[in-house]
């Protein structure tokens, strides 16, 4: 990706493999070499074709007809493009649960990420502690994808949970925030923003890259805590931003587990929580429309893409790099 | 993908104790840590606590901890269905570990093939690879079915084989990724050497790259398997009789039965479930938090 500094090969110094290609005169691969790598390749390339590349075209086949898992293979019937003007014309549902997946993304992924650049700020600064915080932060990025997690949180802002208890500490009297359609979306955002450790950790390497001779002319320059957080932090640091933001808007519009259990499958109440992939699901292994589903993960693919390359193609105008590289 | 978004940044160069900038107030900022970390691990303490309360304590004491510890919902949890427990906890342990073994292998052969052998078209499988690395698996999960299901192996005699047939073929291009990063920092002197004493592309692979390339094993089967074992909806789609059910599967059938006196057990079964990762962190903390953003650099 591109924060990555991998070594380039090509610029390795004599006596590398280069230079020792070259030296072998035209024929740039010895042909053992050559064989040898498709030898090793072998197991990934089967797995490309076989559980990927076919995969999806089969997918895409299957968008064109009315395949159910029922109907043999013979007697299954092309449809056109009748899931997709479906999708696009006639499933309310459909929309609905595009509408449902971009609020939790717009909303939980800029709180997590805030979350997460707040907590690494507070913690980089070389003391004792660090090393514990650092990792009792991380720990519900391990821990909150699991189906165990979701359940102990449908509980804890259920009726009886621990969150209206900790409401009625103030005498405010909760509700149970899980079975409001209003409400169980936002316990779903507060689960993934209670994950903020992992992208910490990475903004954590990124600022412990700045170097701090910045913040020294930058303090000469008579600028304040908040101007070199301004001027200083955040540019030096868009790069990680960037890569947070592609990475988490990504996990954020796959969210399915949590949906799943808050709802038991069925992205209630009143489908408030009916996730992209969860109704992807749902039509493709609760209803059997697995052509409709399959054209759903068709656009859900293209979507991803899109968004990846409008953060691309928008990164340059506020994404950083120090080292002058031109990536 | 799951929860955990490790990533392989820049090497941290900078030396540790670079930043001691004036104007801090240490006291303040440690006040605000211990609350943010209050709130972080309070929904995990009342998870614990909630599964040592007895059941009339689960309805009448909201408080974070049981009065009197009793570890009853432990053993009515594992034996609440037609199948124990501890079936679905050895389900998950051989699908987690299975994972690794095939993940370990399978990625370490394309990494040494991407990262140290030249070939035809290298390049172009090499964009491939990398272009996989964000896709969505919920966008195959269909077709895969289809497939599998056309070969019989969807419950078929061991019903695990659609899961983990992907995973001994390299298809985690993240892993693949990762040991690529690793293995570019190995110095190519020691193949130069190698290959002067007559050692071939296996030789090397052998005798070089698989003994230095331990620590991006590691890497590979810490998050193989804390991530295999979190997993729900590959496992979900894929396994469909009671007795191949792993434990997120098999956790699932508590929210089925709402009644209230399934709070206890379904809250044991949980903790019991997320013990292994756990203790994972425990063990492997300072690697899982550092872990990939230096592992893939360091020799």
């Amino acid at each position: 990706m591109a924060l990555t500094t991998a070594p380039d090969p090509t610029r390795r110094g004599p006596g590398s493999d280069r230079a020792h290609a070259e030296r072998r005169g035209p024929g740039r691969f010895r042909h053992s070499e050559g064989l040898a790598g498709y030898v090793f390749l072998s197991p990934w390339l089967i797995g490309l074709m076989g559980v990927t590349a076919i995969p999806m075209l089969l997918s895409l086949y299957l968008s064109f007809t009315n395949y159910d898992i029922l109907t043999p293979f013979s007697e299954v019937e092309w449809v056109g493009l009748a899931n997709y003007e479906r999708m696009f014309t006639a499933d309310p549902s459909y929309w609905h649960a595009v509408r449902v997946t971009v609020t939790f993304a717009l909303i939980a992924v800029p709180l997590k990420l805030a979350a997460a650049l707040g907590v690494a700020l507070l913690l980089n600064r070389a003391w004792r502690g660090v090393g514990l915080f650092r990792g009792l932060f991380y720990l519900p990025s391990l821990l909150g994808g699991s189906v165990a997690l979701a359940i102990v949180w449908v509980n804890m802002f259920n009726r009886d949970g621990a969150f209206n208890s900790l409401l009625s500490l103030f005498g405010i009297t909760g509700k149970p925030w899980v079975n409001d359609p209003d409400w169980a979306l936002e316990t779903l955002m507060v689960l993934a923003i209670w994950q903020f450790g992992a992208p910490m950790v990475i903004f954590l390497a990124g600022l412990k890259q700045v170097p701090t001779e910045l913040y020294e002319a930058a303090s000469v320059d008579g600028a304040n805590r908040f101007r070199q957080f301004r001027n200083v932090t955040l540019p030096m640091l868009s790069p990680v931003i960037f890569f947070n933001l592609v990475l988490e808007t990504i996990n954020g519009f796959q969210g399915f587990t949590a949906a799943f259990v808050l709802s038991n499958g069925t992205g209630g109440p009143v489908d408030s929580t009916l996730m992209y992939t969860l109704n992807l699901y749902i039509t493709g292994f609760t209803d059997l429309n697995m052509g409709y589903a399959s054209a759903m993960a068709w656009v859900f693919l293209l979507a991803i893409a899109v968004i990846t390359a409008i953060f691309f193609s928008t990164g340059r105008f506020w994404v950083h790099y120090s080292d002058g590289e031109d990536r | 993908m799951v929860t955990v978004t490790p990533t392989t940044t820049a090497p941290t160069a900078a030396p540790p104790n670079a930043r001691r900038r004036p104007g801090g107030r240490p006291v303040l900022r440690l006040l605000i840590l211990v609350a943010i970390v209050a709130v972080v691990l309070y929904p995990l303490i009342w998870m614990v606590g909630t599964s040592l309360k007895s059941q009339e304590e689960i309805v009448n004491n909201v408080g974070l901890l049981p009065e009197r510890f009793t570890p009853g919902n432990y053993t009515a949890g594992w034996s609440n269905f037609d199948v124990s427990f501890g079936r679905f906890f050895l389900n998950s342990a051989m699908v987690s570990l299975l994972t690794v073994v095939g993940n370990g292998l399978s990625c370490l052969l394309a990494a040494y093939a991407f990262a140290r052998l030249r070939f035809r078209l290298r390049g172009m499988w090499f964009a491939v690879m990398i272009g996989t690395l964000l896709l969505p698996q919920h966008v195959l999960i269909v077709p895969q079915y289809i497939l599998f299901r056309t070969l019989g192996l969807v419950g078929g005699d061991w019903p695990y084989l659609p899961l983990l047939i992907p995973q001994f073929l390299a298809t985690e291009a993240f892993f693949v990724f990762l040991m690529v990063q690793f293995m570019r920092g190995v110095p190519r002197e020691l193949d130069e050497a190698a290959r002067i004493d007559g050692a071939g592309p296996f030789g090397i692979f052998r005798h070089i790259i698989l003994p230095l390339s331990r620590p991006a094993l590691v890497t590979t089967a810490i998050f193989s398997f804390i991530w295999t074992w979190n997993d729900f909806f590959r496992q979900l789609v894929f396994l469909s009789q009671l007795e191949d059910y792993t434990v997120p599967v098999a956790l699932t059938l508590f929210i089925d039965s709402t009644s209230q006196s399934a709070v206890g057990p379904m809250f044991a079964m949980s903790v019991l479930s997320l013990l292994p990762v756990f203790l994972f962190f425990v063990a492997f903390q300072r690697m899982l938090v550092e872990g990939i953003n230096t592992s893939g650099i360091k020799g």
